[in-house]
C-alpha cells in the first residue's frame, strides 16, 4: 500500500468518524477511504496481485473442470492413494498451522498473559481462516461436496474418528467466528454484539481448547486406520494423536510468528504503535513456546520409536529419510529458536518459525502421501492437482489480506468499543 | 462480584463442552463395543492350488454387477503381464474382482489369485466411515449405501486389502465401487455369488464361514505337503468371510502378510478412549488455571474497592 506510505498518511480509517466530522460509509470503509480509481491504481501497481491473477486465471478453469467432469479429470484418480494434496496439504497441513487461535486464546484469556494481547487477534484470525480454508480444500476433495453436512444431520457414524473431526472442526469454526467477530463488530459499530461475545469469551476459549486437543489429535488418529500402510516410523499407534497434537502447538505458534513478521514488514501502514512496538517481544515469547514444544515433540517421537521397537528401520533408506525430517524440521528449528530467544535475535526466531512451518507441512505430507503405501510405489500428483492446491492457497492469502487491510486486527479501533 | 461472574462464565464453558460430549461421545462407545461378527455368516474359501487363471469369475462378476465392458476381453490372458506403477492389476471402478498370476521361483506352475472384497468380520471400511455407509449383514456381506456416502474415501484408506475404489470419473454420481458378495441378487436368496458359480475348477467354495474354516483345516491336514499351514483370512484383520489356502508362502502369492491379526478398529480404540477424559477433565483444569491466573488481579481489585469504601 504505497499510497499510504508515500503520502505519509496516518493509518486510514480507525474510527467511525471522518476527519471532517461525518461518518465513514461502508463503501468508504471497504475502499479504505480511497476513491475507486485510487484503489484500482494501487491494486495494479502491486506485482503480487499480478502473480495472484495468473494463478487464478489458470486455477479457476481447472476447478470448473473438477466440478463438471469429476475429480478424475484433474487428479490421477488413484485408488491406492485416495488422499492427495487437497487433504494431505489442505486438511492435514492447514489445521495444525491454524492451532494459533486456541493457543493464543489460552495464553491470554486463561493464563492471563496480557503481554500477548497485541498479537492475539492476529492469531485468532489466522486460526479462523486456516480452518475455513481447510474446509474449502475438503469441498474440493470430497466426492459429493453437496453432502458436506451429512455426517452431522443425515447419517451419523459416531464410532468413526472422522466423525469426531467433522463435528469438532464444525463447532470450532463457529467458536472461532465468534471470537473474531468482536473485531468485525467494532468495525461496523454494533457494540451489543461485541459485548455479548466478550461475556462468553472464557467459555469460548475453553471450548476451543477441548475441541482443538481432540481434533488435532484425531487427525493423527485417522492414520491409525492404516497400520499396514503408513510407514511404521511415521505411525506409532499409541502415540499418533499426541504426536499430532504436540506438533500442532509449535506449528500454530510458528505460523503466528511468520504472519506477524509479514505484517510488520509489508503491512506496517496498517499497524498501530501498539502492534509494532510489541511484535518483536511477542515473537520472542512465542519462540520460547515453540522451543519447548519442539523438544517435547522430539522426545515423544523418540519414545514412539522406542515403544514400538523400530530402531532397525532407522538403518534403512526410509530411516534415513526419517532422520532427515527430524534433523531439518525438528532439531534445526529447535536450536534456532533456543539460540534466538536466549540472545534476543528476533530475526533468527522468525527464520526458525518459517522452517518449522514448512517442516510441519512436510511431516503431514510424509504421513499422508509420501510414506503412505510405503511397500507399494510413490504417487506423484497431477500438475492440475498441484495448481488447484496453490489456487486455494492464493485465495486464502487474498482473503487474509483483505481482512487485515480493514478490520482492527493489527491496530486498535479508535471509535467507541 | 467478580467470582460470581466467573463461575457463570465457567458454567457456560462446561455446558458447551458437555454439549459436544453428548453428540460425539456417548454413541461412539456403545457402537464400538457392541459390534461383533454374525455366527451364521457365509463365506468363500479360495484354494489357490485349484485356480487355473481362466478369468471366468471376472467375466461372471462383470455381468452380474452390470459393470462396463472391459478394455480387453476376459479371454485375453495378456492382462496377467500388465503392471501399473510396478503393481499387478487391482480392483477399480470397472471391476470388483481381478485374477493375477504369480510366478514363484522353484514352482513348475504359476499361482493365480483372485481378489475381491474379503467381507471382513469387523470391516475397517465400516468402522472408519463417518456416515455409516457400510453394513455388515447377518448373511456375511459388507454392503454399501451410495445415498449417504459423501466421498471422503476414508474407507479406502482404512481397508487393509486395498479393495474399495472410487468412481473418480463422475462429477455428479461418484460413489464407492466394490464387491458386495452379490448381496441383493443372490446372497439373500441363499445362492452362491456369480463368480463362485462360474468357477469351472471349484477353486471357490461357498459355505458357512465356520464350516469353511473346518474344511480348510481338513484340506491342510489331509494334504500337508500341498499347502502352507495357514488359512489367510481366518484371523487377518480380525477375520474375513473370504479366506485363502495357498500351496506357496502367502507373501509370494501377493498377499500382504503385514496385515494385523486383529480388527483395524483396535488401533483407534485407544484414541476414542481418551476422548471422554479430555471432555471432562479439560474444562475443569483450564477454568482452574484461569481462576488462579486472575486471582491476583481480583485481589488487587477487591482491595482497591475496599479502600475506596
Ligand atoms: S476387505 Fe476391505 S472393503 Fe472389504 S470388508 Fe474388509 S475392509 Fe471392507
Ligand atoms: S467415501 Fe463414503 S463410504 Fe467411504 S468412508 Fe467416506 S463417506 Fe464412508
Ligand atoms: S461376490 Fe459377486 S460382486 Fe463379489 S466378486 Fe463375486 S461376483 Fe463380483
Amino acid at each position: 500500500m504505497r499510497t499510504f506510505i508515500a503520502n505519509n498518511q496516518v493509518i486510514p480509517i480507525t474510527n467511525h468518524l471522518r476527519p471532517d466530522g461525518g461518518r465513514w460509509t461502508i463503501r468508504e470503509k471497504l475502499l479504505l477511504g480511497l476513491s475507486w480509481d485510487q484503489y484500482r491504481a494501487q491494486f495494479l501497481r502491486n506485482p503480487v496481485n499480478w502473480a495472484l491473477c495468473f494463478v487464478f486465471a489458470v486455477g479457476v478453469p481447472i476447478l470448473l473442470q473438477r466440478y463438471l467432469f469429476g475429480l478424475g479429470s484433474i487428479t490421477h484418480a488413484s485408488n491406492d492413494y485416495p488422499w492427495g494434496l487437497f487433504l494431505g496439504f489442505g486438511l492435514f497441513g492447514m489445521v495444525p498451522l491454524s492451532a494459533s487461535g486456541f493457543l493464543l486464546g489460552t495464553t491470554v484469556e486463561i493464563f492471563g498473559r496480557k503481554d500477548f494481547v497485541p498479537i492475539e487477534r492476529l492469531a485468532l484470525l489466522n486460526g479462523l481462516l486456516g480452518y475455513f480454508f481447510a474446509v474449502v480444500y475438503l469441498e474440493v476433495d470430497l466426492g459429493m461436496p453437496w453432502r458436506l453436512y451429512y455426517p452431522m444431520f443425515v447419517s451419523l457414524g459416531p464410532a468413526a474418528v472422522l466423525f469426531l473431526v467433522a463435528w469438532h472442526v464444525a463447532t470450532y469454526l463457529s467458536v472461532q467466528i465468534a471470537e473474531v467477530s468482536s473485531a468485525y463488530f467494532e468495525w461496523t459499530g454494533w457494540l451489543k454484539g461485541k459485548r455479548f461475545v466478550r461475556s462468553i469469551t472464557i467459555g469460548l476459549t475453553i471450548a476451543g481448547i477441548i475441541l482443538s486437543t481432540l481434533h488435532q489429535g484425531a487427525l493423527g488418529a485417522l492414520f491409525n486406520y492404516a497400520p499396514a500402510k503408513v510407514h511404521p516410523l511415521w505411525l506409532s499407534a499409541s502415540f499418533q494423536w499426541i504426536h499430532f497434537f504436540c506438533s500442532a502447538i509449535f506449528a500454530g505458534l510458528s505460523m503466528v510468528i511468520v504472519a506477524g513478521a509479514l505484517c510488520k514488514r509489508h503491512l506496517a501502514w496498517r499497524c498501530d504503535r501498539r502492534f509494532l512496538d510489541n511484535v518483536d517481544q511477542c515473537t520472542l515469547g512465542l519462540g520460547k513456546g515453540c522451543a519447548y514444544a519442539l523438544i517435547t515433540y522430539l522426545v515423544i517421537k523418540v519414545v514412539g520409536v522406542a515403544h514400538d521397537n523400530e530402531w532397525a528401520y532407522l538403518l534403512t533408506g526410509w530411516g534415513r529419510y526419517f532422520l532427515l525430517e527430524m534433523a531439518l524440521a525438528v532439531v534445526l528449528p529447535m536450536c534456532l529458536f533456543a539460540y534466538g530467544v536466549k540472545h534476543r535475535r528476533v530475526g533468527l526466531v522468525r527464520w526458525a518459525a518459517l522452517i518449522s512451518v514448512l517442516g510441519i507441512v512436510w511431516n503431514r505430507l510424509n504421513t499422508a502421501m509420501i510414506c503412505f503405501n510405503w511397500q507399494l510405489y510413490r504417487e506423484v500428483p497431477h500438475w492440475k492437482e498441484i495448481w488447484v492446491t496453490v489456487t486455494i492457497f492464493a485465495l486464502y492469502f487474498v482473503v487474509y489480506r483483505f481482512i487485515l487491510y480493514r478490520l482492527p486486527i493489527l491496530y486498535q479501533w479508535q471509535g467507541e468499543k | 462480584m467478580p467470582t460470581l461472574i466467573d463461575r457463570r462464565r465457567f458454567l457456560r464453558g462446561g455446558l458447551l463442552a458437555s454439549a459436544a460430549a453428548t453428540v460425539s461421545l456417548a454413541p461412539a462407545q456403545t457402537e464400538a463395543a457392541s459390534f461383533e461378527g454374525y455366527p451364521n455368516a457365509m463365506g468363500v474359501l479360495v484354494d489357490l492350488s485349484r485356480c487355473v487363471g481362466c478369468r471366468s469369475c471376472e467375466a461372471a462378476c462383470n455381468k452380474e454387477q452390470q459393470l462396463p465392458a472391459p478394455e480387453k476381453p476376459f479371454n485375453d490372458f495378456s492382462v496377467f503381464d500388465e503392471l501399473h506403477h510396478g503393481q499387478k492389476r487391482r480392483t477399480d471402478e470397472t471391476r470388483y474382482t481381478v485374477v493375477n498370476r504369480y510366478d514363484i521361483p522353484g514352482r513348475e506352475h504359476p499361482l493365480f489369485r483372485k481378489i475381491q472384497c474379503n467381507h471382513c468380520q469387523e470391516p475397517a471400511c465400516l468402522t472408519s466411515c463417518f456416515v455409516n455407509a457400510y453394513t455388515k449383514t447377518p448373511e456375511g456381506a459388507v454392503v454399501y449405501d451410495p445415498d449417504v456416502c459423501v466421498g471422503c474415501r476414508t474407507c479406502m484408506i482404512a481397508c487393509p486389502f486395498l479393495i474399495p475404489t472410487f468412481r473418480y470419473s463422475s462429477a455428479f454420481k461418484p460413489r464407492i465401487m466394490k464387491c458386495v458378495f452379490c448381496y441383493d441378487t443372490r446372497l439373500t436368496k441363499g445362492l452362491p455369488p456369480a463368480c463362485v458359480e462360474a468357477c469351472p475348477q471349484e477353486a471357490l467354495t461357498f459355505g458357512r464361514r465356520s464350516d469353511l474354516v473346518t474344511m480348510g483345516r481338513q484340506r491342510i491336514r489331509e494334504n500337508p505337503s500341498a499347502y502352507v499351514d495357514h488359512i489367510y483370512g481366518e484371523h487377518e484383520a480380525g477375520g474375513t468371510a473370504w479366506m485363502y489356502l495357498s500351496p506357496a508362502p502367502f507373501d509370494q502369492a501377493g498377499f500382504d502378510t503385514s496385515v494385523p491379526k486383529e480388527p483395524i478398529l483396535n488401533y483407534v480404540k485407544d484414541f476414542l478412549g481418551i476422548v471422554p477424559m479430555v471432555l471432562t477433565i479439560w474444562p475443569a483444569l483450564f477454568a482452574g488455571f484461569h481462576l488462579l491466573a486472575h486471582r491476583k488481579e481480583k485481589m488487587q481489585q477487591v482491595n482497591k474497592n475496599e479502600g475506596e469504601v
